[in-house]
């Protein structure tokens, strides 16, 4: 059990390795890469149990207890994150079966791939700031490689604008950890709490370094996430690479950014001049990115303008900040990992079966494969959040933490942006999917080798019930969030999980002192 | 002392964010170094100056001597530093890379992934040898 914590960063680091030497022994890399994502797949459900179980679980690392020690912390809102990030880790391996070319994966793709897996899990799993740093810094170096390691022009100019405004972002992280350790002594995210407002008590003059702490991370992990006026860089690279690659990318580095960003202004910095910025700077997000997305004819790059739109929903959840709006949040961004992801696999495998990714040189699909469309439609409907999809329930809960707060602009944006989502889908399904093909040369999916076939049917529709169980039976996820919502709304189990951690006996029985 | 790399992260801040704004991709990677380096001080200044003794636990004892310097700080900045010397070497591979398959270090002119004239299809644009028409990742299949 001790090594409960720590198994879903071991995992897929050691299968980065194993890919890497796996050539030599004439295993192909992609087997270790889908191999080390079911052995992930299957420690985040591990963990996942035992937090239901007995709450929250923290651990100090090395044998130190906290607040020396470096801790891995699992609570409801990281133990479903994870389990979000090692399932769409899986489907995302099984595409990538077919979707990677070998001169990428000579490359070392799937290494990266692993990687990538590693940092998105130990940025969900980690209680203390500067690790967090650390982990968006192995995400974000193994996705500049994810990005480029095709080599094309395109991935080249996208990766230019991707490395250098992440690198700003991180240097903003950076100075704000300075800043927070400067007043607060500590780094550990459990011990800032009590030692922050012991620190204002003291001396009220450090009032102004936390504001600029806060200010500071939340344009940090605001560009991570994609949030306005930060976004820019996504829309900018996320179309480029592989259909693989972009998919992982929408579903765990901005998600990860706006966990972040959640756990940091619940736990940290519950109130403040940051979270008064937020619910304008969600909604303009919002707004934003769907009017990009209404711009634009090419479907990659409208599903990238998508995902800033919808970290937007996100964000304005945790700007409204209520146990509802929390709820909706989580559960939003839950559904938004499947579905966003299903969507650009989706696309990639209709790229390939119509040549291209633009709406006027694509189409026929609906005749061709019957199947396939049926899986685009669901997702598409899902993101645009029809009833009874996946999509509805966190903008239902969204929509009605706004009207008890009375902020009739965050109900106007969720609805409207709805609307505007609805539009996107519509077209791309119209003129994508439902016309036929300009040149009459829509390739049926039997045209693909039979591996390949398998590689990209069976993910997308893994992914396609996923979203179909969360719409249809959205009691048990809704739970889920809510609780994972309650947890972070008052953190005094987390706390004490942290704090009360024996290092040795690693696993504290501080579920008991849940509330 | 403070008020010395106060203004030192300050100066280097603000070169970087001059540098980054230059139209060629080298001073941007540059740019980048400076202002990671500047947050690297303000991580230093901020765990408080003191020249008294170094953090270092005499034999013997359990806890580095009364007033010594906050290693912690130290510790950040050489974990800061390691991994930004590993993303500016990235960054440089890239600006290489970049220039020699684009033909330019000028981020403005790159446009292959944000193809500057109106999305029109290959079919009805036949001009599409310019690279400025060409659609995106067509040229990596």
């Amino acid at each position: 059990m001790t090594w409960l914590l720590a198994a879903p960063l071991l995992i897929p680091f050691a299968a980065a390795v194993a890919t890497l030497l796996a050539p030599r022994v004439g295993v192909p890399p992609r087997l270790v890469s889908l191999i080390g994502s079911v052995l992930h797949l299957g420690a985040a459900l591990a963990l996942g149990e035992r937090v239901l179980r007995d709450g929250v679980i923290a651990e100090g690392m090395g044998g130190w207890a906290p607040p020396v020690g470096i801790v891995l912390v699992a609570d409801p809102f990281s133990a479903l994150m994870l389990l979000a990030a090692a399932g769409l880790g899986l489907a995302v391996a099984v595409f990538a079966l077919a979707d990677i070319d070998p001169r990428r994966e000579a490359a070392g793709w799937h290494a990266l791939f692993q990687l990538l897996l590693a940092g998105a899990s130990g940025a969900f799993l980690t209680g203390d700031l500067f690790n967090l740093y650390v982990w968006f810094e192995v995400m974000l170096i193994a996705s500049f490689g994810m990005m480029t390691v095709g080599g094309s022009k395109a991935e080249l100019d996208a990766g230019v604008k991707y490395v250098a405004l992440n690198l700003v972002a991180t240097v903003a992280f950076l100075a704000a950890i300075g800043l927070v350790h400067g007043v607060a002594g500590t780094l550990t995210l459990a011990d800032l709490p009590g030692r922050i407002d012991a620190a204002l008590a003291a001396d009220p003059a450090v009032a102004p370094a936390l504001g600029a702490a806060a200010l500071l991370l939340l344009t940090a992990l605001g560009a991570k996430a994609g949030l306005f006026p930060l976004f820019f860089w996504l829309p900018a690279s996320y179309h480029a690479p592989s259909a693989a690659t972009t998919a992982i990318f929408a579903g765990l580095l901005t998600k990860a950014g706006v966990y972040a960003m959640i756990r940091v202004f619940t736990l940290v910095f519950p109130e403040g001049p940051a979270l008064d910025v937020l619910a304008p700077v969600a909604i303009a997000t919002m707004v934003l990115g769907v009017i990009g997305a209404a711009a634009h004819k090419e479907v990659n790059r409208i599903l990238a303008f998508h995902i800033v739109s919808q970290i937007g929903y996100v964000a304005l959840g945790l700007a409204l900040g209520s146990a509802l709006a929390l709820a909706g949040a989580i559960l939003y961004l839950l559904h938004n990992i499947v579905v966003k992801a299903n969507l650009i696999l989706l696309a990639g495998v209709a790229r390939r079966l119509t040549g291209s990714h633009h709406l006027s040189r694509a189409g026929g699909l609906y005749l061709v494969a019957p199947g396939l469309s049926a899986l685009f439609v669901v997702a598409a409907f899902a993101m645009a959040g029809v009833p009874p999809l996946s999509g509805f329930w966190g903008k239902l809960a969204l929509t009605r933490a706004g009207l008890e707060a009375g902020d009739w602009a965050a109900v106007a944006a969720v609805l409207g942006v709805g609307l505007f989502t609805l539009y996107s889908m519509t077209k791309i399904w119209l003129q994508g999917w439902l016309a036929p093909h300009p040149e009459g040369r829509t390739r049926p999916l039997a045209a693909l080798p039979r591996g390949a076939q398998v590689a990209f049917v069976a993910p997308t529709a893994a992914l396609t019930v996923v979203t179909l169980g969360l719409g249809l039976f959205p009691d048990m996820p809704f739970r889920a969030a809510s609780a994972a919502a309650g947890a972070l709304l008052d953190p005094a189990a987390y706390v004490a999980a942290v704090m009360g951690a024996p290092p040795e006996t690693a696993l504290a029985a501080a579920g008991g002192a849940a509330p | 002392m403070e008020w010395v790399f106060a203004v030192l992260a300050g100066v280097l801040a603000a070169s970087g964010v001059y540098l980054m704004l230059a139209r060629h991709l080298l001073q941007v990677v540059f740019g980048v170094t400076l202002l990671s380096g500047a947050a690297s001080v303000v991580v230093f200044v901020s765990g408080r100056l003191s020249a008294v003794a170094p953090a270092l636990v005499p034999a013997g004892a359990e806890a580095p001597p009364a007033g010594a310097a906050n290693p912690l700080p130290q510790a950040l900045v050489l974990t800061a530093i390691v991994i930004g010397f590993g993303l500016a070497a990235f960054a440089l591979a890239l600006t290489v890379a970049a220039h020699r398959r684009l033909g330019t270090a000028d981020p403005e002119a790159m446009r292959e992934a944000e193809p500057r004239a109106p999305e029109t299809p290959r079919a009805e644009a036949p001009a599409a040898e310019s690279p400025a028409a060409e659609p995106p990742r067509e040229a990596a299949e």
